[in-house]
């Protein structure tokens, strides 16, 4: 096996290995709370947000490892996020500024 | 020490003497006296759902304090002198207490308020009345914390002028004030931090006393009339007062946009011209993208609300009667009014006996005595 295939190879593999180890993690925006209040994740996870009131909420972070503004999220909407920094940020929600999910990213 | 102001630790239980708080460190007095497992009422057919509604506004038995900035008496002192000093705004004439005037529930008793050269601000002054519990503050929403909120008055232009990067330097020069902060920040002395902190420790002292509704929520049934009682219950169901304002101090903490007439207007200016004037949007100016967050402005709370007029954040309505034909008409109808604002449809008798209810937030807060500043 030549070195380019060998570098190939460890890529794919490498890259498989990246795919089945990111994972999904669904947060619920309920009862004007968020169902955690902090949470531990990994660079390349997905986190959605799911708004299960039967109000209007949002989700945003200004700063640190992520920056995101959802806009409007109305009762039943969906919004997710891929973490691809390792640190810390905050989602908040800009209407109920209240609900603050902290985020680790490692 | 504090003889007049409610200041208490959070491990100093909060109880009621004749009306009036003082401190006790034997605790727990609210969650045993106001237990609401006995209450009845003919007011609606079950009784259970009514003692749920009053359980929701109970009130706590600590203040909450912040762990990066725990309470403590020589510190909240001298919050109350910086609070009470001319010497932070920039021509040494405005203090804090100047818009937050405790005869006028903490406010100022305007439409808007008044800022440096008494120019008119663009909003009414919000009450600093039981803030401790409350994030974020100002109307719309922008600081997250007392102390982040504490200097932004002193520092704004428009406000106290005051210019942060000489007033460390202006306190250092007033011998009291060094006494003063080395007692209560040992090590570190006067600064900008610890003036704010200072500050938002006094002010999370500032809490309104025992009212007659609490008394109800406790299980005296004579505390409160009829009509209160009937009030109490439309605000929690017909006329859906609760879905924001909420809890023991009547908030959410929350942002609405609540279907007041937007302001943009008009204006003719000196030379003649007409210029437009645009209309506050409230904490829509930082989400200016989010069509829900326009014309959102923080709930307030509703305690001791008739020495807070007028109302909104705008100062627009001048009694409790405007308030709730505000809220019955359902509001300025717009993307961004709340899902909460609909019409109402409340009698008169409905809308006196929601202001009934309104009343008996009321406390009979003890007087407050202005500190003698450091010299």
């Amino acid at each position: 096996m030549n070195y380019s295939k060998l570098i190939c190879a460890t890529s794919a593999l490498l890259l498989l290995a990246g795919t089945s180890s990111a994972a999904e993690i669904t947060v619920a925006q309920k009862d004007k709370k968020f169902t955690e209040s902090k949470i531990t994740v990994k660079v390349g996870d997905q986190i959605t947000f799911l708004n299960e009131d039967d109000t209007t909420h949002n989700l945003y972070s200004k700063k640190g490892a992520s920056v995101f503004d959802s806009s409007v999220m109305e009762p039943g909407a969906k919004y997710a996020i891929k973490v691809d920094k390792a640190g810390k940020f905050t989602a908040r929600c800009a209407i109920h500024p209240k609900m603050k999910l902290r985020v680790t990213v490692e | 020490m504090f003889d007049n102001l409610f200041s208490t630790t959070p491990d100093t239980q909060i109880t009621s003497v004749s009306g009036r708080l003082t401190r006790t460190c034997i605790g727990g007095f609210l969650a045993l006296a106001f237990g609401v497992g006995s209450l009845a009422s003919p007011l609606v057919a079950n009784a259970k759902t009514l003692a749920e509604m009053k359980a929701e506004y109970q009130r706590p038995t600590s203040v909450p304090y912040p762990e990066d900035n725990p309470y403590s008496v020589d510190k909240a002192e001298l919050g109350k002198k910086l609070f009470f000093d001319p010497r932070l705004s920039g021509n040494n004439q405005l203090t804090c207490a100047f818009c937050h005037n405790p005869s006028l529930g903490w406010g100022d008793g305007h439409s808007l308020g008044f800022g440096a050269g008494m120019g008119r601000l663009g909003r009414r002054t919000p009450t600093i009345l039981n803030l401790a519990w409350s994030e974020p503050l100002m109307w719309d929403g922008r600081f997250d914390t007392l102390e982040e909120q504490a200097l932004g008055p002193v520092g704004a232009g428009v406000e106290m002028a005051q210019n942060l990067e000489t007033l460390v330097a202006e306190l250092e020069e007033v011998k009291g004030y060094q006494v003063l902060f080395n007692i209560a920040f040992p090590g570190t002395g006067i600064s900008l931090d610890n003036i704010a902190n200072a500050i938002a420790t006094f002010e999370r002292t500032v809490i309104s006393s025992i009212a007659p509704f609490d008394l109800w929520v406790g299980g005296d049934e004579d505390a409160i009339s009829a009509s209160a009682k009937r009030g109490f219950e439309l605000f929690n169901t017909k006329a859906r007062c609760s879905e924001c304002h909420s809890g023991w101090n009547f908030t959410d903490d929350s942002l609405h946009d609540i279907g007041l007439p937007n302001d943009a207007r008009e204006e003719k200016a000196a030379d003649g011209s007409m210029i437009k004037i645009e209309g506050d949007i409230g904490r829509g100016e930082f989400f200016k993208d989010n069509p829900a967050l326009q014309y959102t402005f923080k709930t307030p709370g509703l305690r001791n609300l008739p020495a807070r007029a007028p109302f909104m954040h705008n100062g627009s309505l001048h009694s409790l009667e405007d308030v709730i034909s505000h809220y019955n008409t359902g509001g300025y109808k717009r993307p961004s009014l709340s899902r909460s604002m609909k019409p109402l449809a409340l009698t008169d008798d409905e809308a006196k006996d929601i202001k009934s209810f309104l009343l008996t937030l009321v406390s009979n807060d003890p007087a407050v005595t202005v500190p003698i500043l450091p010299r």
